[in-house]
């Protein structure tokens, strides 16, 4: 069967539906960290697909940059995870709650 | 140097004394005394220097400024320049100077001295702008300026309540008769469309018809303000608790500068209240203040008191003369009371600071043969303010007389003697209690002469209260009001003998009501350990030493009902604007802030969710349409 551009976007959907699920419900911060990634995967999914059915290389241009801007992203992130690990000995997020009234 | 320089720096050289001693001598005694005395001082040598050259009449008679002009009102900064005014600028610097002079003395040991001295600084620059004022909004401006330096210097004592009141019960007095003027100052422009003395004058000159229906009301304002600052009845309570302040403040208040402003300004002012028909009105209220202020002086036991009584009457005596029509006896007698009543004021100084800061004459006596200077000047001064001839105060006394018979107004010139043979009577009993007789304290006993720097301005203004009356004061005033009066003569002689010559009737009975008054005062008053007239007099002595109950009358009326007032205004604002308007804009926001702040968890995902929530929402919005 050969898979149309529905299909591809209902695969994207889903992971990206996921992906916010598991951001929302999961409590350690690498994990949330994942399901960012996977959001941002979905989307890339999801512009690939768009790219290969138009015959228009514009999204997967677009792809390259998410995955270029990702990299910085979790090298970033991953730096303030570790940091906030060192100084409070915590990974979960209901412990950093510090901005609340 | 042109001259016609010299006013305006005899006009700003008091407020530049004033402006450096608060910015830069504050802390140095002697440099403040020095600027300010210096001051005024030299004010009066180049007032002298002025007439010197310039005349009476001088040929500019008008300097000014275009100052600030909205709509069709065009406001001058300028100086009014004719023998009214001149003779009034060397009268007020010259019996400030001498006052300036006797405060360095009797002010010596007070912590405020520097404050002391910017306060009369400041008072002089006031009342010179009232004198040299070319239109009403700059006469106002220093009217009002007078009011501050005079709630200045008799709250001088701040820290004694009594001295803190009555500066707040003269201010605020003051003010009522201002609010008054003002009214009237704003009926003038509208009438007459000019605020300029000057053009006013021309302008009436030109069409006597131009006053119009407004006249009448205009000129009554006007008078208000008089009332205010003059201390004429209604407004004349906050007169006698001006004594709060120093003796050289009650001194410079009630001779040269505030109290002389109402009157002044009327004299000023004639040509426009003469034909508003307020004039019989304006004698009324000036006949009453001063035979009642009479009657009060005489069961006054405070020496500052029966003084500030005193001038209360005197004033009453010359707005009632100018209610009869005559401007130049009241200018007159203004001129002569400033020299005596400033004497008065300075020698009942240095009987206070001999005896201690006692002010009952009861318990004085006998200061004469320990303080001779002070007994002397203060004899001339009392024999000036009871017109005994020659003695200045005898000539203006007798020219209002003189006035009251030639205008008819007879009621008036019997009330005139009245007063005239109480306050003889008063003064007398002043005289007789103070400096005859034993001493009844221990610190009169112990008293000393003034030093000298009291005693030289005393024996100045001694000289003036002497001769005041007869060195051509008169004549320059029939200059600036000519009129029916008769043409005054030259020489000394024929001034000293010209009241017998043109109003024997006047001068006689005068002469009699003096001789009545002092022969009263000795037999009852000689010898004496204590007042015998409130045995005699029972209830109507204990109104007169109350000064018939006016400050009571006022406390249970007016004062009574601003309370109530107050207290009205008092809830509106707790409970309406404080309570309901302020607290209500501010609790509901508050509540509405607690609210919120509910959905401020901390928790990022709690976040996370509501940030995705939105953007469901905003894609519904955007796409599902």
């Amino acid at each position: 069967m050969h898979a149309g551009l529905e299909q591809y976007l209902a695969v994207s959907g889903l992971l990206f539906a996921l992906g916010l699920f598991g951001v929302i419900v999961r409590r350690n911060l690498l994990v949330i960290y994942m399901c960012l990634e996977l959001m941002l995967n979905a989307a890339n999914l999801a512009l690939a697909a768009f790219s290969r059915f138009n015959n228009n290389l514009d999204g997967q241009v677009f792809v390259f940059f998410i995955i270029t801007v990702a990299a910085a992203e979790v090298s970033v992130g991953l730096a303030l995870i570790v940091a906030v690990y060192r100084k409070r000995q915590v990974t979960h997020v209901e412990d950093l709650a510090t901005l609340k009234l | 140097m042109s001259l016609d320089v010299l006013p305006w720096i005899i006009l700003f050289l008091p407020l530049f004394a004033a402006v450096m001693i608060t910015l830069l001598t504050r802390h140095n005694r002697t440099w403040s005394a020095g600027l300010s005395i210096a001051a005024v001082v030299l004010g009066f040598l180049l007032s002298v220097l002025f007439v010197w050259n310039a005349g009476w009449q001088p040929a500019t008679a008008e300097m000014s400024a275009s100052w600030l002009s909205v709509g069709n009102l065009q406001v001058q900064f300028g100086l009014h320049l004719d023998p009214l005014s001149v003779l009034m600028m060397l009268v007020v610097t010259g019996v400030a100077s001498a006052i300036h002079v006797y405060s360095f003395g009797y002010m010596r040991e007070d912590s405020g001295f520097s404050r002391y001295f910017a306060g009369l600084s400041l008072f002089t620059f006031s009342m010179l702008g009232i004198v040299l004022a070319n239109n009403f909004f700059q006469l106002f401006i220093f009217w009002e300026l007078v009011g501050v330096s005079s709630y200045l210097l008799i709250g001088f004592w701040y820290e004694k309540a009594s001295a803190a009141d009555a500066a707040k019960k003269a201010f605020i007095t003051n003010r009522l008769g201002d609010f008054g003027f003002l009214l009237g100052i704003l009926t003038v422009w509208t009438a007459l469309g000019s605020l300029n003395f000057g053009v006013l004058q021309q302008k009436l000159v030109d069409d006597p018809t131009l006053w119009g229906p407004a006249a009448a009301g205009a000129g009554l304002l006007i008078f208000c303000g008089a009332v205010g600052k003059s201390a004429q009845f209604p407004l004349h309570v906050w007169l006698p608790d001006a004594m709060e302040g120093p003796t050289p403040v009650s001194a410079l208040i009630h001779a040269a500068t505030m109290v002389a402003a109402g009157v002044y300004m009327l004299c000023r002012v004639f040509f426009l209240i003469q034909p508003s028909g307020a004039l019989p009105a304006i004698a009324f209220i000036g006949g009453l203040t001063s035979i009642l202020a009479a009657l009060a002086a005489v069961q006054q036991d405070d020496i500052k008191r029966i003084l500030a009584y005193s001038t209360l009457s005197q004033l009453g005596y010359m707005v009632m003369a100018i209610g009869m029509g005559g401007p130049t006896p009241a200018m007159f007698h203004l001129i002569t009371h400033a020299f005596f009543k400033a004497l008065l004021f300075l020698g009942a100084g240095s009987v206070i600071l001999a005896a201690h800061h006692e002010q009952n004459i009861w318990k004085m006596g006998g200061l004469r043969t320990r303080m001779p200077v002070t007994f002397w000047t203060f004899c001339f001064g009392g024999l000036a303010l009871a017109g005994l001839w020659p003695w200045s105060g005898f000539f203006s006394k007798d020219s209002i007389l003189a006035q009251a018979l030639s205008a008819h107004h007879y009621v008036y010139f019997v009330l005139g003697l009245g007063i005239a043979f109480l306050t003889t009577f008063y003064i007398g009993r002043l005289l007789v209690v103070v400096f005859l007789g034993s001493s009844r304290s221990a610190a009169c006993e112990h008293a000393r002469e003034a030093p000298p720097v009291m005693a030289w301005p005393l024996r100045l203004l001694a000289v003036l209260s002497l001769v005041g009356g007869w060195i051509g004061i008169e004549s320059v005033l029939l200059k600036a009001f000519p009129g029916p009066s008769p043409e005054p003569v030259a020489g000394f002689s024929q001034q000293l003998a010209g009241p017998f010559l043109h109003a024997p009737a006047a001068a006689w009975s005068g002469i009699l009501v003096f001789a009545l008054g002092a022969l009263a005062a000795w037999r009852v008053y000689a010898g004496t350990k204590s007042d015998p007239l409130p045995a005699k007099l029972g209830s109507f002595s204990r109104a007169m030493r109350n000064a018939f109950y006016f400050d009571d009358f006022y406390a249970a009326t007016v004062i009574r009902f601003h309370d109530f007032l107050a207290v009205i205004a008092d809830w509106f604002e707790r409970w309406i604007i404080a309570g309901l308007a302020v607290r209500g804009v501010h609790g509901s926001t508050e509540l509405a802030g607690r609210a919120l702040r509910r959905l401020q968890t901390g928790n990022l995902q709690t976040y996370a969710f509501l940030f995705a929530l939105g953007v469901a929402v905003v894609l519904y919005w955007v796409l599902g349409k």
